[in-house]
């Protein structure tokens, strides 16, 4: 998994490299804090989850995703998930992803 | 059963080797030349049961052992996915959505309803002797339409 990010004005946009399971779900919960974090001084108001590279992902991935919403939530920052693949977005619509972490164009 | 083709898989409960069982069902099936769809069904579902294996029967501690089955009979995918670890205190119940032991991880609750959302059948039971296994059945081509 790799993660690379660019902050335009006040919004983080993450994009991912790999696959999101219980292998990597670690790696990218803390990378994900770490980035945010990292830019506090920059007052990051948006996050925005890029899903484009992403080739896999699972429950445990929605685990995440949900765990970072709320997260970033209290620091009142808001979140968004765009470019998912197909099967990505079944997982996410099934499990109710979108409803917490809207889905952008 | 008396299957056309039949595999099986054994390894250590690491979760690095979640990528490695989930893709060899995946090549394994390929010969019933599934839609990408179906693919990524059984890819998710064989993680998810993998998965339990590793965080729940396993807590991430003892290197148990996950054995993975698989037999085609026909253009049916019969996979079963067995670990020696502590077992379910109640099925019913750890299939519930949004169910979870460990909410303090981070965990969504949602593996068995995504297997079951995925696969046409899903059976999870302990084992006599010590362990879960998870039987599931993919029926492929009937998304075809």
């Amino acid at each position: 998994m790799k993660i690379s990010y660019t902050v335009i004005n006040n919004s983080l946009h993450v994009s991912f490299d790999g696959e999101l399971d219980e292998y990597s779900a670690n790696y990218v919960r803390n990378n994900l804090d770490n980035l945010i974090e990292e830019n506090l001084a920059r007052n990051i108001k948006q996050v925005v989850l890029d899903l484009a590279g992403l080739t896999f992902m699972d429950s445990t991935g929605v685990g995440v995703l949900l765990g970072r919403f709320k997260k970033f939530n209290k620091m009142d920052t808001v979140i968004y998930i765009k470019n998912p693949s197909k099967h990505i977005d079944k997982i996410l619509k099934m499990t109710g992803v979108y409803s917490i972490i809207p889905k952008i164009a | 059963m008396n299957f056309d083709n039949q595999m099986s898989l054994a390894f250590s409960a690491k979760s690095e080797n979640e990528g490695f069982a989930r893709s060899t069902v995946a090549a394994f099936c390929v010969k019933l030349e599934p839609t990408l769809n179906e693919i990524n069904d059984i890819k998710t579902a064989v993680s998810e049961a993998v998965t339990n294996s590793i965080v729940h029967a396993y807590n991430k501690e003892s290197l148990g052992k996950v054995i993975i089955n698989v037999g085609i009979l026909k253009n049916e995918v019969y996979i079963t996915i067995s670990d020696f670890g502590k077992g379910i205190d109640n099925i019913e119940l750890a299939r519930q959505p949004f169910y979870t032991t460990k909410p303090e991880e981070e965990r969504s609750g949602m593996g068995f309803t995504v297997m079951e959302a995925f696969m046409n059948s899903l059976e999870v039971k302990n084992n006599k002797d010590g362990g879960v296994t998870v039987s599931m059945k993919k029926v492929i081509g009937s998304d075809r339409g």
